[in-house]
């Protein structure tokens, strides 16, 4: 009797012990899944993380493809992240437990200064092609210390207005160049059964376009908004030109300019509509333009584009992001994985690089480097935003000139946009969106 | 030194004086301590001292390696949120609607399936299958469904000549559109519960209820609810909880959306930590803690009070 019960102690010991080993193999099968690779035969393997959009896919493989001709003994892995804040917040965590890719594609601007490039990425102004950088693109990819920590990825592109050109011709219509000229030709296109204005809600991001795009127009009232808005002293409520973005979503809204399925749209039908025409105008990133070709063959040159009218036609130009990407290595990156993430960096700044890259998705704007010339044929999307880039009518978003951009921009916008609440007091949300953001980046004068 | 072997004099001295007999029966009905240390371990390690953390991390600002401490200023800024607002609210409209219907719905539901019917087991799987389906699946699926222009709910309404509301793109709706998928989902929980509780009331009582003519309400209401009342608690205070604390269908469904118009508060909190705002979200955390306890311990205690009573 004794003996047997001392037996099955023994067996529930035994048990026990193997459990805990299986416990702990499960701990470190999942912890060593983040080094895999390592194992190829020779050369070395590095992992390239891009955001998952189709042209950014296709750009980043034809990318990697090139690079592993001119350079056989590295291998390069493609990943692919979310975007949006559930992309920011994979990054911040990543970046912070020391697991993140060998080299990553991130936003430069405001969103850089948010994952603290001075403490988690490796600064790369050492790099030959620093010195070759478009100077908006390489003010916005610096860190506080004033260190070059991104390299040039894809191209430059305006914010502002997509619009069907057909549309245009058939209805005899002007682009454009200040707000009233604007609702006026809305109206005509009302009157014609067409949509005037397409919003896709059902992809929460692509609502901010009427306050972000509008910021050339709010610094030509304004010069010294930035600064003032990062000091704390100038906010979106209390700024009348900074204000008329907000007032802007109101007006179309309560206008019934929008699309029937505006709340539940996602990109990818904004897109289509204005492309085919069933929408007139679709206020959005220039970038884009990259899609039209796969959601809707063929009608690439049909769609044009204009900056977002102020108040006054004879300053209106374009809200630019001077790349709203860039590659970084992060600092935890050493030895042959370093040289060979930089490598790929500087052959993306290579005209063979950016070749490649437009090969897989095609540019909607200029180049990041002067190293690089855009190809002879390109989009109407390129060619009008160039044309603002041209005319020195072009000045990059707020996001780039102040390090504070407010998480729930976007949910706020479409508060606005669907009539929850009015203009001003979006405003007033956003600006105490903003006070949080400045007060986690602990900036002087928001406490 | 000293005071080591005072304490062994003093435990061996004593020891004697505890009657044998109950020392033994201790002995007998408890296992030896070490063997809660595993338990206890991963308990410590990974829910004690997490929870206490993150009432620390409440009153700072941090990111993961430093923090500096606010004092209340995370509280002070969650309680002035306007989502929080809007978030409070749904949170209590959500947990009470969903749970209130598991019960009604999962009631008639039990009794209808401990009932003489045909295809009993068949249906009672059929009720219990959308359980078993993962939640995010279920949300994306009701999402396409309920799609205003494109899906299919609105455009079977839409044959019968009525037309559909925005499921999800209503601001005053979307909030209860995905109580309505909750309680699609998890009434089966509630039922199976109910059948459990319905089948260990001995029949002896509806037999003699039957002899005395009752109706068959009049039995439902005198003997089966109140016999079901220990399955009727657990049913309120799972689905409650489950209410109070949901997330992941309206992350899926709506995101929030549209604007903050379907916010709960774990969205709001999950929402600020994705910002990179994990003081404030921290605070969050410890307030939608203290919400659940102060509405879940009052409730069972008075749910179980009743219990006691009989």
């Amino acid at each position: 009797m004794r003996f047997s019960k001392k037996g099955r102690r023994g067996l529930a010991l035994t048990a026990l012990a193997a459990a805990t080993t299986l416990f702990a193999a499960g701990c470190s099968a999942g912890s060593l899944g983040s080094s895999s690779g390592e194992g190829s035969a020779g050369g070395t393997t590095i992992t390239l993380l891009t955001g998952a959009d189709d042209n950014v896919v296709a750009s980043a493989k034809s990318l990697i493809d090139a690079f592993q001709a001119a350079n056989p003994n590295i291998t390069i892995k493609h990943d692919t992240r979310p975007g949006g804040s559930e992309g920011d917040n994979l990054v911040k965590t990543r970046l912070s437990t020391g697991e993140m890719s060998e080299v990553f594609v991130y936003n430069n601007g405001s969103l850089l200064q948010a994952i603290k490039p001075e403490q988690n990425l490796t600064p790369l102004d050492d790099q030959p092609w620093a010195s070759e950088l478009d100077p908006l693109f390489a003010e916005s990819s610096k860190g506080a210390d004033g260190k070059i920590y991104g390299g040039p990825s894809g191209t430059a592109f305006g914010g502002g207005v997509l619009y069907n050109i057909p549309v245009y011709k058939k209805l005899n219509l002007q682009i454009p160049k200040s707000w009233d000229e604007f609702m006026k030709n809305n109206e005509t296109i009302k009157k014609a059964g067409i949509t005037p204005v397409e919003q896709s809600y059902g992809e929460t991001w692509t609502s901010q376009l009427f306050v972000l795009g509008d910021y050339h127009n709010v610094e030509a009232q304004v010069p010294d908004f930035a600064q003032k808005y990062t000091a704390g002293q100038a906010k979106y409520a209390n700024t009348p030109a900074a204000l008329q973005g907000w007032q802007h979503i109101q007006q179309v809204h309560e206008a019934g300019y929008f699309n029937k399925d505006f709340a539940s749209a996602e990109l990818t039908d904004g897109i289509k509509a204005v492309a085919t025409g069933t929408a007139a105008h679709y206020p959005q990133l220039g970038g884009v333009g990259a899609n039209i070709e796969n959601v809707a063959p063929g009608k690439t040159n049909d769609v044009g584009f204009f900056a977002l009218p102020g108040p006054d036609a004879a300053t209106n130009g374009m809200t630019v992001w001077p790349g709203t990407a860039a590659m970084y290595i992060p600092k935890s990156v050493e030895g042959d994985k370093l040289d060979a993430a930089k490598k790929l960096i500087a052959f993306a700044a290579t005209q063979e690089g950016c070749d490649a890259q437009a090969k897989g998705s095609p540019p909607q704007g200029p180049f990041l480097t002067k190293a690089c010339k855009l190809p002879t044929e390109v989009s109407q999307i390129a060619k009008d935003t160039q044309e603002y880039f041209d005319t020195g009518k072009a000045s990059p978003a707020l996001e780039f000139k102040s390090p504070i951009k407010g998480p729930s921009l976007e949910q706020i916008c479409i508060q606005v946009g669907t009539g929850q609440v009015d203009a001003k007091k979006g405003a007033e949300l956003y600006d105490e969106d903003v006070k949080k953001q400045a007060q986690q980046l602990g900036l002087p004068g928001w406490e | 030194m000293t005071s080591t072997v005072g304490t062994t004099e003093v435990g061996t001295a004593l020891a004697p004086v505890v009657p044998k007999g109950t020392r033994r029966e201790e002995r007998k009905g408890t296992y030896p301590y070490w063997f809660y240390l595993p338990a206890a371990i991963i308990f410590v390690v990974f829910f004690l001292v997490p929870t206490l953390l993150s009432f620390y991390f409440s009153f700072t600002r941090w990111d993961l390696f430093t923090s500096t401490w606010i004092g209340l200023k995370n509280y002070q800024s969650f309680f002035q949120e306007q989502a929080l607002v809007i978030g409070l609210r749904n949170t209590l409209i959500y947990a009470t609607m969903t749970s209130g219907l598991k019960v009604v719905i999962g009631m008639l539901l039990a009794v209808l399936l401990t009932s003489k019917i045909v295809a009993r087991g068949y249906l009672r799987s059929v009720i219990f299958f959308p359980v078993l389906v993962s939640t995010v699946g279920v949300g994306l699926t009701f999402t396409v469904l309920m799609n205003p222009e494109k899906g299919l709910i609105n455009q079977a309404l839409g044959v019968i000549g009525i037309t559909g509301p925005d499921w999800l793109t209503n601001p005053s709706l979307a909030i209860f559109s995905i109580a309505l998928v909750d309680v699609w989902q998890g009434v089966g929980l509630a039922t199976v519960i109910f059948i459990a509780g319905i089948v260990s009331i001995p029949s002896d009582y509806f037999e003699a209820a039957q002899v005395d003519g009752a109706s068959r309400f009049y039995s439902f209401w005198n003997i089966t609810v109140p016999l079901a009342r220990p399955a009727i608690a657990t049913v309120i205070t799972l689905s409650l909880i489950g209410g109070l604390r949901s997330f992941d269908l309206i992350w899926t469904m709506t995101g929030g959306g549209p604007g903050f118009a379907s916010d709960t508060i774990a969205s709001v909190i999950y929402k600020q930590y994705q910002a990179g705002f994990y003081g404030l979200s921290t605070a969050g955390s410890v307030v939608l803690f203290l919400l659940v306890t102060a509405i879940i311990v009052p409730l069972t205690w008075w749910l179980n009070r009743g219990e006691a009573d009989r």
